[in-house]
């Protein structure tokens, strides 16, 4: 009933875009043929590989179109522990990220309005990492946290860690480069968001008796929900498919490997193919999965 | 010390000393002020005079720069906004947009955890007529529709004060009639103590009890509505809050009770009881319906003052009254607004007139134009109102 109002509205201005849907069509075709192309063709591709049969009598690496369904099965109960694993780490990096990016992202955005330069001079040190390629700053980061390094022995000197601790090839140092390499895409969305946060809504709730973390809980924090959303989003995903952080050449070591390590080792490696496949393809689903749920959770949909 | 309970009536509101400075500029200098509970006051001024920052620092949004603020003899300077017994009505109403209306209303209710928030706050809708609205988010609304969710949230808190800021501005007249009506109902029946600011010198005139004119961080003068405009006291009230002809000369005589001043050659008597200065150089004024317009010059005419003769420059016919403009030489131009009683206009455009008034109606103020020019005439209140509410308008329209 709230959109009866509207929709006598809408009727008639219907007709007009119509007319003007065939050059709309016609502009999208670049787009479309795109998207057929280089996204449409390898997803059926890895599809059809993902159900592929060991070729009879056949080299490895040698598979033949079938339906072999048991692929899925057979890498689930192979790779549940990456499959966890990857979740797991991406979780707790999107959290830590979250938890590191927002009051970085609320100091820029809103506590460093008043001073303009300041606030441009701040986002640019959060872009500035991307002026280097992401595997040589994770590289530098295994330089900077290698057992030999002056870090690690100065921590170690002091006790703070014990003499045969080690940083790199734990899940912290895996979970520490994911955070580290994806701070700025949870912080980019979440500055943009808070950036346009109407501080009159903080004193309206200030006004209302709500003390500082009472409005900061009921509204600077729904009021960044978009910001939010999009960062985790942002972060989440590729930090569930990463397999350069987790790889043993990086920070990772062999208890650490993540679904990416492993579709990587089976594609290259192993040359199981629709091994490699059918995990890409439970990758996939089940991001699309996830962030399905979430999405619809957070109730943002008419603010994104 | 979170107020957990409903105000029993309004409270008294004091500042002692208050002064504010921002970087770059003194908002608010040595401001007193004593608004007694249950009143009903305005702080009317241009923007830009301060009003709002006073209001801002009673709602515990700004830290004064030095002074006190008392509510109901309580000293709350030191107390942060959310533990003020204070609500504000804030001029872009500040309704939270991802909650529905009937969450907004309650927002208050639920933090100081009274006992059915929902059900007060539907009460509270239903005495701006909105709660067919309650689950709709304020986006939905129009911005008349805006402010009233805006006053509802604010009173259904009771507060022992209650912060207007220009509540009404972007009202159409008729709902702002309406508006203006209800506050003044809600007044009355709840008896809280309302502080209104505004610049629209009639929203100040028809609401407050008591009104404030204020100019550069300042108080020019204060009292009751009909007191200001019969009696202003200085050249910007004079102008501000309605409008004024004004003549300036040196006193050239007086007797126990009048003053006569020599502007231009034309003497001016006032009384002196309803002039602020009785020697040196006065500027005194008349209002514009006080002003008889003459075709010839009245011969004998005691206990008036006779200005002219002069030119009709301008007749502005509006229905009920006629506005004339007479450029009289040695003075600015004397406006004269003549109830329409007879038939057709008295006078046209390039007649020569005559024009006087009742001694008694004339004032005295304490200062000269020249202290007003800081303040130019285009600025006129119904100007700034216009523009503003034309912008709103817009803005309202591109939303």
């Amino acid at each position: 009933m709230a959109f009866a109002a509207f929709s006598t509205a809408e009727a008639p201005t219907e007709q007009a875009p119509r007319k003007k849907s065939r050059i709309a069509l016609f502009l999208l075709l670049p787009g479309i043929a795109y998207l057929v192309l280089f996204f449409l063709t390898p997803l059926v591709s890895l599809l059809l590989t993902s159900l592929q049969a060991p070729l009879e009598f056949g080299d490895i690496g040698q598979y033949q179109y079938a339906f072999n369904w048991q692929n899925y099965v057979d890498v689930m109960t192979t790779y549940w522990p990456h499959i966890v694993r990857s979740f797991g780490y991406a979780l707790a990096a999107t959290v830590f990220a979250l938890l590191f990016s927002y009051p970085l992202a609320y100091f820029i955005g809103v506590k460093a309005r008043r001073w303009p330069l300041l606030q441009s001079l701040m986002l640019v040190l959060v872009i500035a990492p991307f002026f280097i390629s992401f595997l040589l700053r994770t590289l530098a980061w295994k330089q900077i946290l290698s057992d030999e390094s002056f870090v690690i022995t100065s921590l170690k000197a002091l006790s703070l860690l014990g003499p045969d601790a080690h940083f790199t090839g734990t899940p912290f140092a895996v979970i520490f480069g994911l955070t580290y390499n994806f701070i700025p895409f949870m912080t980019l969305p979440l500055y943009t968001t808070l950036e346009r946060l109407d501080l009159r809504y903080l004193e309206a709730g200030s006004d209302l008796y709500a003390n500082p973390f009472t409005v900061f809980r009921k509204v600077t924090l729904p009021l960044s929900m978009p910001g939010i959303v999009a960062g985790t989003l942002l972060t989440f995903i590729p930090a569930a498919g990463d397999y350069v952080n987790a790889s043993r050449d990086f920070l990772g070591g062999p208890d650490t490997q993540m679904m990416g390590n492993v579709i990587e080792a089976n594609f290259l490696v192993l040359l199981n193919y629709p091994a490699a496949a059918a995990l890409s393809i439970i990758l996939m689903a089940a991001i699309l999965v996830l962030v399905g749920i979430y999405v619809k959770r957070s109730g943002t949909e008419d603010l994104l | 010390m979170a107020v957990r309970e409903f105000a029993e009536r309004g409270a008294d509101l004091e500042l002692v000393g208050i002064q504010k400075r921002f970087p770059g500029f003194t908002a608010i200098q040595d401001l007193d002020l004593t608004i007694p509970a249950g009143s009903f006051f305005a702080l009317l001024g241009p923007s830009g005079c301060g009003k709002t920052t006073t209001l801002r620092l009673v709602a515990g949004l700004e830290e004064p720069t030095q002074g006190r603020i008392l509510i109901g003899g309580k000293d709350v300077t030191a107390t942060r906004s959310h533990e003020r017994p204070v609500n504000t009505v804030f001029q872009s109403y500040a309704l939270f947009p991802h909650m529905s209306i009937i969450e907004n209303v309650a927002f208050g209710l639920k933090r100081r955890r009274i006992g059915d928030p929902l059900g007060k706050a539907h009460e509270a809708l239903r005495l701006v007529e909105l709660d067919h609205l309650a689950q709709r988010r304020p986006q939905q609304l129009s911005g008349g529709q805006q402010q009233r969710v805006a006053l509802a949230r604010a009173i259904v808190n009771r507060p022992a004060l209650l912060l207007l800021d220009e509540p009404l501005g972007a009202l159409d007249l008729k709902l702002r009639r309406q508006m203006q009506l209800e506050l003044k109902t809600i007044q009355e029946e709840v008896g809280l103590t309302f502080l209104h600011v505004t610049h629209d010198q009639e929203e100040a005139m028809t609401m407050a009890d008591t009104v404030a004119v204020m100019n550069k961080g300042a108080i020019e003068q204060m009292g009751a509505p009909e007191v200001l405009y019969d009696l202003p006291r200085t050249v910007f009230v004079a102008n501000f809050l309605g409008q004024s002809n004004l003549f300036t000369g040196a006193v050239a005589g007086a007797t126990d009770t009048a003053i006569t001043v020599d502007a231009a050659g034309s003497r001016i008597v006032v009384p002196k009881s309803r002039s602020a200065r009785h020697n040196g150089t006065v500027t005194v004024g008349v209002r514009p319906e006080k002003v008889t317009l003459h075709a010839e010059a009245p011969a004998d005419a005691p206990g008036r003052n006779v200005v002219g003769p002069g030119r009709v420059l301008d007749v502005s016919f509006s229905g009920v009254s006629t506005q004339y403009l007479v450029d009289i030489p040695g003075h600015d131009t004397v406006l004269v607004f003549a109830q329409n009683t007879g038939i057709g206009p008295s006078a046209g455009v390039g007649d020569e007139v005559w024009t006087s008034w009742l001694i008694e109606h004339g004032f005295g103020l304490a200062d000269g134009p020249s202290d007003a020019e800081r303040f130019p005439a285009d600025d006129s209140t119904t100007s700034i109102a216009a523009q503003r509410r034309d912008d709103l308008v817009a803005e309202l329209e591109e939303g």
